[in-house]
């Protein structure tokens, strides 16, 4: 047990890192491309006589010129001016699941067994990679109760996509030209409303209980009906409040012929606790740069997994990886009879596969039910230790007591009382080194914040993670200016003119832009 | 930045009825009636507590007000230096005072007016100076149906801090309502819609974040009305109620339409504007009729406030439930904090019956959800 | 608990608080008994899954787990142990070290959604991205990376949909395989398909073909240039003053790796261009390393069409100080409703990473490093096309037009399958180019083939000699 400190004298690095265009130097060199040998240039000179005039770029592209050292340096800094989750509490970061990434699964895709593979190899020699592909494809099916997955989608919004995409297969298919509703729940990621309407379906919010914070039961018997499709939901939602009832939701859609879909981007609660088939799902996918441990790599790439039980099959995008017993090969089976397509070309982000399989072969049965078993109870060790010690701060739909593996707070009561708001919260926080996030929208929840702890983090973890909400929350009532102000610790200071980001005249896009604009700095 | 004009009108006899037990004060025989009863003048007090949050920019504002009691006597206590633009007519002040104060205001080009009253004085406003300039009104009346109150001097205080210092760029049409005077002369309560002011509207940014969406109040509006446009059929008379949500979709249809009156759409075209009871029963007689409303006023009333036309009677014979047709913001959802939709049609029965979930639009294809009950 | 079959207790590196007299100490605050009642809490007892998935017993020790999964990676063969000619949507390029270096750092690797201020290396690495792609494309706007050009494609035609409000898009018929099957799944219901026919001599899209099939009702044109079978399309300017006399917009999906040498799309007419970075620095991963993009000019018309995230300058409360943002936040997954197409999309985790590498490999590269490595992918792959003609029976290039990077080889006289020349070249330690008879049945037995900066003259001449061997032993039969 160590001490729990809040780290007063926390400083973000600051470099004051000019945009890199400002250290271009006219003639420096960062790397040299391999020039073609003499008998090449003999034979084909300078390989540009076959261009028509007119497609030979004219102006070189005005990049910087900069030499590789200095070009390292400025990479360098800008990632030190970042606080990725491997260099601090991450648990602010609520719904993102920012967990522990293992250092051994990066060696292992830094491996050029994994880096230079095509993926239109033949077959026989990409054996590894199908074996992997599908070892995790088997091991996802035992999880999730579902029969098999696929991991082409490049994220959890893109797994949403495929998920209504097949909704949309299986109607047209089936001659259901009259079901074009999709029912989603209001607190459900809004990707579950919005991807649907790319297929062009028109999308029936539930909301949540007032009292309780889940989904009302009579408002989705009303909104189901001839017209539903499907359902899209995730369960438990942002705010981690398991609905009960949700195997009755599922059982009103299929009584009028619609598929259920589940968005378990945040399973980290729930993995051997619950299994996504018992609740009498269709598909279901995980992500796996969440749960699953593959970093977040900035904002991607990352992977929805998706799977689905028999009946779907025939519809996933193609291909899948199957296992031919008897020549004990594995192979691409590109003939599913009523696939959607594609959504991405190729089989998915191969490096998110690996460390997903690597992540769970680490844990065994045991392990991955004690990483959701240790996240519920780190969720509620910090609940209950806010709700005792930040000073303002409460949690949405009280009548609720627990939560599954994150919570959705309220700083309603700070803010009343002080006039500082949880964007001030926020950026107070940044000062000791921390992250917090607010709420995806609508903002049902006035003055939100979230927070995740996972299984990842220590007890003195989290007890440090608290103290800073603790001081931050206290000096919104004795202090408020230095919570409005801040940051002042970090790298930069709080953003004044918020037109250059919303009117086309002033807004900057690109350095050009800014330089055309603005003038020179 | 460039000094901020900034005009300030306290109605001192706002407010004053409500500790007494009295209806509002809107003439000075209730105001005599409340300083009998004991009542005290409550808005300057209110209005103090928007001045701690002005002291912050008072170096980067001119502060216009009246004389006296009308804003300038406040002004001093709490150390601004006010130019008086005018004085009220007598000491006992009144409607004209406010409308003539806000006219003034305007012609001198004030980039926000400030004003301390209730649901009263935000009609004199609008009646005055309607849609001419940006206003923070500071809640301090007994009557207060009205959207266009922040929820307390403190919060009215804030948005104008934050307005002025240029941090909130929108603004968003608010109703003005008011009780019916002349149906409350005739013992019948009926909240009136008047008009609409513009107020700030605080987007709530967050500079980067997972979030996606922020609202956009007119989008989301003729995000609706276009959903509502494509579903409508043919030969069926729409019956529109007021508010700035429902009347998009007339002029969606490039129609005339009523802001604050229930118009009727038949085959894409109109064929009534500002109809009252009798008219609406007519035209709509043994036809196939729906109705489309939107949640009025800060309590979410979706019939009996600002829409009494669209009466029990038109209601039952447009067939009840399954023929009405709710459309609503996001924005308006979000600020009812989870508490349902009201009706109140003077008809209990009826307001049972109507009682229920109801697919409220809230935007294109998009549908939430929602229960209404008895207000 | 982690236990283990034989009693013991295992506290496991990933999760701190398994250990148990932590595990009680917490349990205390929270004013429960056990882990256990805790879930039935949040968990109705009756939707529980008691019992066992059926998962694997743990590899606990790092040592094992390496074993393990490299056992079973080993059995790959990979493009360095192999030489490898495929392309069609990744590439083998060369990865620059600082790429690597860059993409391993711990802070980037592991941040994901922080604010301007804690996470400000992370936005102004974006940033710095977005203005390089800017360069490189001459546009002014580009967006966060999303995550393949497929996607960025079918967005780009439903952005064009929604700016033009017309609902139909005209595609050429050589354009990626994989990516036709995307944009597919993706602009139905609200954009119709049509195909546009190619010459079959040069393989560019048949102009006449277009203007035929262009009716009023066209919201985009959409071609690949170089086309996916390789050949440079040399008529832009041509299909753009067809597409925009009918108020069509023009989208142009490109290898940036070309924009070097070859002229930019937004110089001949294109209003939206898309596109992958892979080839910038992003090792082939398996297919894992694409990232798409989306640019425009910056016109709120085209930039408010934009559903991803873009990030902008913004000034600080300190004179001098800038930060980052979202630029004009609203236009994410909401609508605005004026066209047929239906909706802003949506928006999520796709590709951020890559874009930071991509950044990094134009920064190491400059304005001369993009001219050096486009003209010498040319020079190589020009070579590669000079000596394969060589072999009788191979016609190549098949299509009569300046190719870049890729190229069709025509077997068909060799009375040979692509599927059996490629097995045999498998025996020489040679991985042969894509098999395009299924796709593109008009070819007939036809194979695509990728060279680039990796591809030195002996490496050439190794292919050519195979092939050789290979048909002129099957045709002397």
């Amino acid at each position: 047990m160590g001490i729990v400190k809040l780290r007063k004298n926390f400083h973000q690095a600051k470099w004051d890192e000019p945009i890199i265009f400002e250290l271009s130097t006219p003639g420096e060199r960062g790397i040299l491309v391999p020039q073609v040998e003499k008998e090449i240039e003999e034979v084909v000179g300078d390989g540009l006589s076959d261009l028509p005039p007119h497609m030979i770029r004219k102006e070189p592209p005005k990049l910087p010129e900069i030499s590789q050292n200095r070009v390292l340096r400025h990479y360098l800094r800008l990632s030190q001016e970042t606080l990725g989750a491997d260099i601090n509490i991450d648990i602010g970061q609520g719904t993102c699941t920012m967990k522990y990434s293992p250092k051994i699964n990066e060696v292992l895709v830094r491996s050029p067994k994994v880096t230079e593979l095509h993926p239109l190899q033949d077959e026989s020699t990409i054996q590894g990679a199908l074996e992997i592909m599908y070892k995790l494809d088997l091991l996802l099916r035992k999880l999730s109760g579902f029969d098999r997955f696929t991991f082409q989608p490049g994220g959890g919004s893109q797994a949403i996509f495929t998920m209504a995409s097949i909704i949309y297969k299986y109607h047209k298919v089936h001659g259901n030209d009259h079901k074009d509703e999709i029912i989603t729940t209001l607190l459900s990621h809004p990707s579950d409303a919005a991807a649907p309407k790319v297929k062009g379906f028109k999308v029936i919010d539930i909301p949540p209980d007032p009292e309780t914070g889940y989904p009302d039961l009579e408002a989705s018997k009303e909104a189901v009906s001839r017209r539903t499709a499907g359902l899209i939901i995730c369960n438990p939602e942002d705010t981690e409040i398991f609905n009960p009832y949700v195997k009755e939701m599922t059982e009103i859609v299929h009584e009028v012929g619609g598929l259920c879909a589940y968005d378990i981007a945040n399973a980290n609660g729930i993995m051997g606790i619950v299994r996504p088939v018992d609740l009498g799902f269709d598909m279901s996918f995980y992500n796996l740069h969440k749960t699953f441990s593959s970093p977040h790599g900035c904002g991607g790439p990352g992977v929805g997994a998706l799977g689905v039980k028999k009946e779907l099959e025939p519809f996933l995008p193609v291909p899948v990886v199957e296992y031919d017993e008897k020549n004990k090969r594995y192979y691409l089976k590109y003939d599913l009879p009523h696939t959607i397509g594609k959504v991405r070309e190729f089989y998915g982000v191969f490096p998110a596969v690996v460390r997903a399989y690597a992540w769970m072969m680490s844990l065994g049965e045991e392990g991955i039910k004690e990483v959701a078993r240790v996240a519920i109870l780190n969720n509620n060790y910090v609940m209950t230790r806010i709700l005792k010690k930040v000073k303002g701060a409460s949690i949405s739909f009280p009548k609720t007591k627990y939560r599954v593996s994150q919570v959705r707070y309220t700083f309603e009561k700070l803010a009343e009382d002080t006039g500082v708001r949880v964007e001030d919260i926020i950026r107070r926080m940044a000062d000791f080194g921390f992250h917090l996030w607010t709420s995806h929208h609508p903002w049902i929840v006035p003055e939100p914040f979230t927070i995740e702890p996972t299984e990842s983090y220590s007890k003195d973890d989290l007890d440090e993670y608290i103290e800073g909400l603790k001081t931050a929350a206290q000096e919104a009532y004795e202090n408020p200016e230095i919570v409005r102000n801040a940051p002042h610790q970090s790298t930069i200071h709080k953003i004044a003119d918020l037109s250059m980001l919303e009117d086309p005249e002033k807004w900057v896009p690109t350095w050009r832009v800014y330089l055309r604009k603005y003038g020179k700095k | 930045m460039e000094k901020k004009k900034v005009g300030l009108i306290v109605n001192p006899i706002a407010g004053m009825g409500g500790r007494v037990g009295l209806k509002g004060t809107d003439g000075w025989d209730i105001v005599e009636k409340a300083i009998k009863l004991g009542a005290k003048p409550w808005s300057p007090e209110r209005a103090k507590r928007v001045f701690k949050k002005l002291l912050t920019i008072k170096d980067e504002i001119e502060l216009l007000t009246y004389q006296g009691e009308m804003g300038e006597r406040v002004a001093v206590e709490c150390s601004f230096e006010p130019k008086v633009i005018g004085k009220p007519a007598s000491a006992r002040t009144t409607a004209e005072d406010t409308k003539r104060a806000a006219r003034e205001m305007v012609k001198q080009g004030v980039d926000l007016i400030i004003f301390v009253g209730g649901d009263g004085t935000a009609r004199d406003i609008y009646d005055s100076i309607g849609l001419d300039a940006v206003v923070v009104g500071v809640p301090a009346g007994v009557k207060m149906y009205s959207g266009v109150f922040a929820s307390s001097p403190e919060a009215a205080g804030e948005l104008a801090v934050r307005y002025l210092k240029g941090e909130i760029k929108d603004m968003i049409e608010q109703e003005v309502l008011d009780i019916d005077e002349e149906k409350f002369r005739q013992g019948v309560f009926s909240v009136r819609l008047y008009g609409y002011l513009r107020i700030p509207f605080d987007k709530r940014y967050i500079v980067g974040g997972k979030s996606t969406t922020s609202i956009n109040e007119k989008l989301n509006q003729e995000a609706i009305a276009t959903d509502v446009i494509e579903d409508m059929e043919d030969n069926c008379y729409y019956i529109i109620g007021p508010g700035t949500t429902t009347k998009t979709i007339l002029k969606k249809l490039n129609l005339d339409y009523s802001l604050l009156g229930v118009d009727i759409i038949y085959n894409g075209e109109l064929v009534g504007k500002d109809l009252n009871e009798k008219q609406i029963l007519e035209i709509i007689d043994g036809k196939k009729a729906k109705i489309i409303v939107s949640p009025i006023g800060g309590q979410g009333y979706v019939f009996g406030r600002g829409n009494h036309q669209i009466s029990p009677a038109v209601i039952r014979k447009v067939g009840g439930k399954p023929n009405i047709i709710i459309v609503a913001t996001q924005q308006k959802i979000i600020s009812l904090r989870g508490r349902p939709l009201l009706v109140d049609t003077n008809d209990r029965t009826l307001d049972k019956e109507l009682s229920g979930w109801y697919r409220v639009i809230v935007g294109y294809k998009e549908r939430l959800m929602y229960r209404v009950e008895p207000g | 608990m982690v236990i283990k079959k034989d009693g013991k207790i295992i506290v496991h590196p990933y999760i701190p608080n398994s250990v148990p007299e932590v595990q009680e100490e917490m349990l205390k605050v929270i004013g429960v008994s056990s882990i256990e009642e805790l879930i039935d809490k949040v968990i109705p007892k009756e939707l529980q899954f008691k019992g066992e998935l059926g998962l694997p017993e743990p590899l606990l020790s790092e040592y094992e787990l390496k074993r393990h999964v490299m056992k079973i990676l080993s059995k790959n063969k990979t493009c360095e142990e192999c030489l490898c000619f495929l392309g069609g949507g990744t590439w083998p390029h060369y990865v620059p070290a600082i790429c690597d270096e860059i993409a391993s750092r711990a802070e980037f690797l592991t941040a994901y959604a922080g604010e301007t201020y804690e996470d400000h290396g992370r936005w102004q690495a974006l940033f710095e991205y977005q203005s390089f792609m800017a360069e490189l494309l001459d546009m002014d706007v580009v967006s966060v990376p999303i995550y393949s050009w497929g996607h960025a494609a079918g967005t780009s035609i439903r952005m064009a949909s929604r700016i033009t409000g017309k609902n139909e898009a005209l595609i050429v018929d050589t354009i990626s395989p994989e990516r036709r099957r995307i944009i597919e799944n993706y602009v139905e219901p609200h954009v119709k398909i049509k195909w546009i026919k190619h010459d079959p001599e040069t393989g560019m899209m048949d102009l006449e073909d277009l203007k035929s099939k262009i009716p009023s009702n066209t919201a985009a044109v959409y071609f690949e240039n170089p086309s996916y079978l390789g050949f440079i399309e040399t008529q832009g300017k041509e299909i753009s003053e067809i597409a925009h006399d009918k108020g069509a917009l023009v989208v142009v999906g490109v290898d940036p790796i070309s924009l070097g040498v070859l002229e930019l799309p937004s110089h001949y007419g294109a209003d939206i261009v898309c596109g992958d970075l892979q080839p910038l620095g992003i090792h082939m991963n398996f297919g894992g390393g694409l990232a798409g993009f989306v640019a425009t000019r910056d016109d709120p018309k085209f930039v408010k069409e934009i559903p991803y995230r873009i990030f902008g300058l913004a000034k600080t409360i300190v004179e001098g100080e800038y930060g980052f943002g979202d630029l004009a936040f609203e236009r994410t997954s909401f609508m605005v409703r004026e066209t047929p197409t239906e909706s802003k999309e949506f928006v999520g985790t796709a590709a951020a990473l890559w874009g930071i590498v991509a950044g990094v490999y134009l920064a190491l590269m400059g304005p001369k490093g993009m001219w050096e490595i486009g003209k010498t992918i040319m020079q190589r792959s020009k070579y590669a096309m000079k000596r394969l003609s060589e072999i009788e029976g191979v016609m190549v290039p098949r299509f009569k037009a300046p190719h870049f990077k890729e190229f069709v080889v025509d077997f068909n006289a060799t009375n040979m399958t692509v599927k059996e020349i490629n097995a045999r070249l498998l025996d020489y330690g040679i991985i042969g180019g894509i098999d395009l008879s299924r796709d593109f049945p008009e070819l007939g037995n036809s194979a695509l083939y990728c060279v680039t900066e990796i591809h030195t003259k002996e490496d050439i001449d190794r292919l050519h000699d195979a092939l050789e061997e290979i048909i002129s032993g099957r045709r002397k039969r």
